[in-house]
């Protein structure tokens, strides 16, 4: 796949994976071996049909292809080139047992991309079922348990505290990796469902889930606010200016568009020598932005090896041909001011890998004397999220130890009709994770609403066209209600 | 680009200008009104390419379903929507009521306390704590009486309501702190004091009290982004630990507020804050709209010799 040449690329904002042509994808899907019982689909969260959407590719038969996609994934062009396809799919493809594995994910975005060309938005016939649903946080928890719910006939508005729906794939993940054309293409898919979209509110300040419930008439409401709330360093020197949260760097960046600052009036002032503490997709993310934005030096300070690196493979790869500087088996310890209140430097210690620890890692133990200093005048932390505190504080809705939303095998919370899925009840997750919760929640919620569910059976039979698994003649979507 | 939101907004019904830097916005919101409660704030985006600015909830009135904002035009956005924002425009973006609301039952007497921008901020806590019984003090700071605004409704719902300027030029001379030393002079059993206004002023506010031991409660104000604790640009400490105002405050105990942390922090962005001010009313100029001058205040050279707001503003 053509990719934006990396000394080229670190000065924009495009996308670095230009994507398959149509004879590249043809060629891909000849590598497909059609497996009858294919390792790969146990492997998806979401188990789509792998061979067959690649099956179909190789048949021309493009739009089938986007079907059988859509029977499992809202989202094809998204989780095409977000998944972390290596640990996933294409993991344990059998090709990759000898060659390279099937290339999945490129495939999945090249048909998700496709679709959007095409404006591919066959909407099913809908019955209204006469319910009343609310989904709280646009992110892609919300976005898939919202289009179930549409699909079911129910009268569904989502809620997003920003300006702007899409979750992380808006404000966190950055447009060389995900444009958000991308996102909003598939919001528009959303609309086209009928689903209604309230940004600017802030559910339970501006009103309360039990208020949803008992006073606005949702019948049933999905909880999909994600993780947030960064994790503090909790080093000496962290208050200091020029120390900031991926999350903030990235929201100025990419939502408040920063980067186009002073057309947009966010700023962010970016150090010529930036240090990222952590190596997951958000610290990756965080690496990547800012050498677009200008800085001379990038360094990832992770305390592991490059084994437990959390991150993407390909992110790390892109990451490595930018030029970012990776620093293995290395803490910090210390951010060192200037005097006047912003990082001059930063004094770190290596570590050397010890016995396993309860995540299954081999744990970091900081090797006696080996602290050195180097320069930064800025220092980028992305080393977790907790639970965001807003919906614990303003229900009585029960949360685990760690602070998260209580939810139960179905997604049920302890409140009756009230569900939840995402980040806020797994803790910082993926894309295709939070999707396969927010579709679970939503059969939760048919359930409890007594919605017949015609979706088994339907999905991408000879010559029936389907639209996210409802087969397009089906009008059967009359509600049958427990006297 | 698409645009969820197409069609919303938020209609200004009215506006007053107390001063050539202060004005009130009264914007239409009805759910916002019947949920704010005294203590929250907003976040406003007054079009497309603007910032997220926080702003507190001055008045609310549920029945009109109204909700009352006061801003001091420091800064390129403010200053842009001391001129945008004209009855009948809409904001892009008004999301809120956000933050945890003061608590405000079981005082019997309590001190008000609002210097600078802090002003309008107090009035909500004011008058929520008369409405629950408790015997209100409250004490308004302004540098000169050209500037005093909502003294009425201040002493509507004030039981003592002592006014302090910079020249003495209304009330007592002297700053809030002053004010509040004369309170606790004439009261020996005050419950807790609340202040609002630039960090300098609320750390001094905090030293008098200190040594009598009353409650201090201040709304911190640090540089905020989304207001939903997803950043965390917007955290402060209190005593050893590190909170995010938007989600755990903004109110703290001001006694264990370490205010210099937060002041440098204010710092952050004053280069760009500048770079973006000089540019807009260079615009200005250019569209032949003099951009509104501010009294009294040069222009500044270096980005380090910008007045600062909050240390101009009066109080400490
Ligand atoms: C920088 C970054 C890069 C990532 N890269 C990848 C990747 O490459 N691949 C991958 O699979 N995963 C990646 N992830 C993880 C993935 O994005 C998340 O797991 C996923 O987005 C979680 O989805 P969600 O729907 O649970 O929550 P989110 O996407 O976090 O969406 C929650 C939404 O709810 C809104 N909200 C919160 N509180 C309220 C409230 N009270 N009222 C109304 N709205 C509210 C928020 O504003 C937000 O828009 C990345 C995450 C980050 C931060
Ligand atoms: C919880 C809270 C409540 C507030 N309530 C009010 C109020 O009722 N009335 C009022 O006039 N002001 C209030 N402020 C301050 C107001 O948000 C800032 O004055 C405004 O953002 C300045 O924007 P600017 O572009 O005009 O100025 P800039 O030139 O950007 O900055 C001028 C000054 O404002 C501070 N500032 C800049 N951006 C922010 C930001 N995003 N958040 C906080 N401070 C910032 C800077 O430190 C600087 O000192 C409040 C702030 C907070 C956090
Ligand atoms: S959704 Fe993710 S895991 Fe599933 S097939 Fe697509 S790329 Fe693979
Ligand atoms: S403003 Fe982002 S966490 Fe408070």
């Amino acid at each position: 796949m053509r990719e934006q040449d990396p000394l080229i690329r670190v000065k924009n904002f495009e996308e670095v994976n230009c994507g398959y042509t149509l004879e590249q994808a043809l060629n891909e899907s000849e590598r497909c071996l059609l497996c009858p019982d294919p390792a790969c689909v146990a492997g998806c969260p979401v188990n789509i049909n792998i061979p067959k959407f690649i099956e179909a590719i190789s048949a021309k038969d493009f739009r089938g292809a986007y079907n059988v996609i859509t029977a499992s994934n809202l989202l094809a062009a998204v989780c095409g080139r977000v998944c972390p396809q290596e640990t996933q799919c294409e993991g344990v493809c059998v090709v990759g047992e000898s060659l390279e594995p099937v290339a999945i994910g490129r495939l999945e975005r090249w048909v998700g991309d496709y679709a959007i060309k095409e404006k591919w938005s066959n909407v099913p016939h809908i019955e209204p079922s006469g319910y009343k649903i609310g989904i709280v946080g646009s992110g892609p928890a919300g976005m898939a348990c919202a289009a179930d719910m549409a699909k079911a006939g129910c009268d569904v508005t989502v809620f997003e505290a920003f300006h702007q729906a899409g979750g992380v794939l808006k404000y966190g993940i950055p447009d060389f990796r995900l444009p958000n054309t991308v996102v909003d293409a598939e919001i528009e898919n959303l609309r086209k469902l009928g689903v209604k979209f309230e940004c600017n509110t802030l559910v339970g300040r501006l009103f309360t889930i039990e208020q949803m419930r008992n006073e606005l008439g949702y019948d049933a409401v999905f909880i999909g606010t994600g993780a947030g709330y960064p994790s503090m360093l909790g080093i000496p020197g962290d208050s200091l200016n020029g120390v900031l949260s991926a999350n903030e760097l990235l929201t100025r960046c990419n939502l408040m568009r920063a980067k186009e600052f002073p057309n947009y009036d966010t700023p962010l002032p970016l150090g010529k020598r930036v240090a990222v503490i952590g190596a997951g997709n958000t610290a990756m993310d965080a690496m990547r932005v800012s050498l677009r934005l200008g800085a001379e030096k990038v360094y990832c300070i992770y305390r592991r090896s490059r084994t437990e690196c959390p991150a993407r493979a390909e992110e790390v790869h892109h990451a490595e041909e930018e030029g970012v500087e990776f620093h293995w088996l290395t803490a910090p310890v210390e951010i060192l001011d200037d005097g006047k209140g912003n990082v001059r430097a930063m004094r770190c210690i290596k570590m050397e890998l010890g016995e396993p620890d309860e995540s299954g890692r081999r744990r970091p133990i900081p090797v006696k004397g080996s602290e050195f200093e180097f320069e930064t005048d800025q220092v980028v932390f992305a080393i977790g999220t907790n639970a965001n505190p807003i919906i614990g504080q303003t229900s009585h809705l029960r949360l685990n130890k760690r602070g998260y939303l209580a939810a139960g095998d179905d997604l049920a919370t302890s409140m009756a009709g009230v569900f939840a899925g995402g980040d806020i009840v797994t803790g910082a997750a993926t894309v295709i994770e939070a999707m396969g919760a927010g579709r679970k929640a939503a059969r939760g919620m048919k359930d409890y609403l007594r919605i017949r569910d015609i979706e088994t059976g339907s999905v991408g039979e000879a010559g029936i066209e389907t639209f996210f698994g409802i087969d397009l003649r089906e009008r059967n979507f009359a509600r049958i209600r427990a006297a | 680009m698409l645009d969820v939101n197409a069609g919303a907004g938020f209609t200004i019904l009215a506006r007053e200008d107390f001063s050539d830097v202060t004005y009130s916005l009264v914007i239409r919101h009805p759910l916002m009104a019947r949920a704010a409660q005294p203590g929250q704030f907003v976040i406003v985006m007054s079009h497309e390419s603007g910032e997220r600015i926080p702003l507190t909830i001055a008045d609310f009135d549920r029945d009109k379903g109204t909700v009352t904002l006061v801003v001091q035009a420091v800064g390129k956005s403010t200053k842009e929507m001391q001129q945008l924002c004209q009855v009948g425009t809409t904001l892009y973006g008004l999301v809120g009521p956000m933050g945890v609301p003061s608590p405000l039952a079981g005082k019997k007497k309590v001190v008000c306390v609002g210097g600078g921008l802090g002003v309008a901020p107090i009035f909500p806590q004011a008058r929520g704590f008369k409405e629950n019984g408790a015997y209100v003090i409250g004490i308004l700071g302004f540098r000169t009486k050209d500037l005093v605004f909502w003294e009425e409704k201040f002493r509507a719902c004030c039981d003592e309501l002592i006014l302090c300027t910079d020249d003495g030029s209304a009330g007592m001379k002297g700053f809030v702190s002053d004010g509040i030393k004369h309170a606790i002079a004439g009261h020996s059993n005050i419950d807790e004091v609340v202040a609002i206004g630039p960090p300098i002023m609320m750390k001094a506010c905090a030293e008098v009290t200190r040594p009598h031991a009353i409650k201090t409660i201040v709304s911190l104000n640090p540089i905020m982004v989304d207001g939903t604790g997803m950043c965390g640009g917007c955290r402060v400490k209190i005593g050893d630990e590190v909170k995010f105002a938007c989600v755990d405050g903004p109110d703290f105990d001001g006694h264990k507020v370490d205010f210099n942390d937060l002041m440098m922090r204010l710092k952050r962005y004053r280069e760009e804050e500048k770079a973006a001010l000089d540019r807009w009313s260079e615009h200005c100029r250019m569209m032949n709209q003099a951009p509104p001058v501010l009294k009294g205040r040069g222009v500044a050279n270096s980005p380090m010799d910008l007045p600062d707001p909050f240390e101009e503003t009066l109080g400490g």
